[in-house]
């Protein structure tokens, strides 16, 4: 009943969303990294999807590894965040690109 | 219907509406929260995929260290996201775009399609199954693919490094030791004998 079609196709729309979120946040950069770990999970469940109806696990150790990046690359960007707004007092990242004084 | 479909329909519905909400929600503690119930709802989907390591592996990672410090750093900056989260509406015709473009694009999965000849052959971690799903991933994990897991080691060791690095700063005012200057202190420049008259201070 449920094949791996519906599996991917809720990947993808979770992509998409996460895609959606990078456009529409330009200024709360929390709200970005928040959407970067939308577009891993879709990945994610894309990988399992395929691991289990392929009966081959190397989806699921990919996952594995994928997980541990994505966790690494969370606790760096937000360490950036902070030290960020620790200089700035704010987050708003558009204006990161304009030389001060 | 059966429980397995619907069990299938409630946790991808619930997914995705997580993740929008996410992208959308105003307030940002918000948005840590509607995350979790995506990655709890993804977990929900792993386990009915028969991946029921990784579903509590997500769980254990995702949920109960990236959201939590996620929910951290949301709540340690002290940031006005009202004035922030007023540009939105600005961005949202091109980001509609992009994703119903995209969308369009990913929705080839629902088409005709079928495996590549090659694909049952090229597969490379075949497993029994009589196995749960533990014990074959912990068969490969630490045999075959003993040096990724070393290296993904690694790489949590360095992005500690780099947390820390980034974020650690030393407070004037503390009083702290400093073992070099103990070490290396003369002793005889330590002491000072002074001869004190009776009846006299210092």
């Amino acid at each position: 009943m449920i094949g791996i079609e519906h599996y991917l196709t809720t990947a993808s729309i979770l992509f998409v969303i996460g895609i959606f979120g990078l456009f529409l946040n330009r200024k709360n950069v929390i709200i970005l990294l928040m959407s970067i770990e939308l577009m891993l999970l879709a990945v994610n469940i894309n990988l399992v999807a395929f691991s289990s109806y392929l009966d081959d696990l190397v989806g699921q150790v990919f996952t594995i590894f994928i997980l541990t990046v994505a966790a690494a690359e969370a606790a760096i960007g937000l360490a950036i965040i902070v030290s960020f707004f620790r200089n700035r007092g704010t987050i708003a990242v558009e204006d990161v690109n304009m030389m001060k004084g | 219907m059966s429980i397995f479909v619907s069990a299938f329909y409630l946790f991808s519905l619930s997914a995705i509406a997580g993740g929008l909400m996410t992208v959308i929600s105003r307030n940002p503690v918000h948005s840590v929260l509607w995350l979790i119930l995506a990655f709890l709802s993804s977990a929900g989907l792993f386990v009915l995929l028969g991946a029921e390591f990784l579903a509590m592996l997500l769980i254990i990672v995702y949920v109960g260290a990236v959201a939590v410090l996620f929910l951290f750093v949301v709540m340690m900056l002290d940031v006005d996201f009202s004035t922030l989260k007023a540009e939105m509406a600005s961005y949202l015709p091109l980001a509609l775009l992009i994703g119903v473009v995209l969308i369009m694009q990913l929705s080839v999965a629902f088409g005709v399609w079928s495996y590549a000849d090659t694909a049952l052959s090229s597969r490379e971690a075949l497993t029994n199954s009589t196995d749960h799903n533990t014990h074959a991933i912990g068969m490969i994990l630490y045999d075959k693919y003993f040096i990724l897991f070393q290296l993904a080691g690694l790489i949590l060791l360095v992005s500690m490094i780099g947390a820390i690095v980034l974020t650690l700063r030393h407070r004037k005012n503390v009083k702290r030791q400093d073992i070099l200057s103990q070490i290396y202190r003369d002793p005889n420049k330590s002491l000072e004998v002074i001869d004190v008259k009776p009846g006299q201070g210092l």
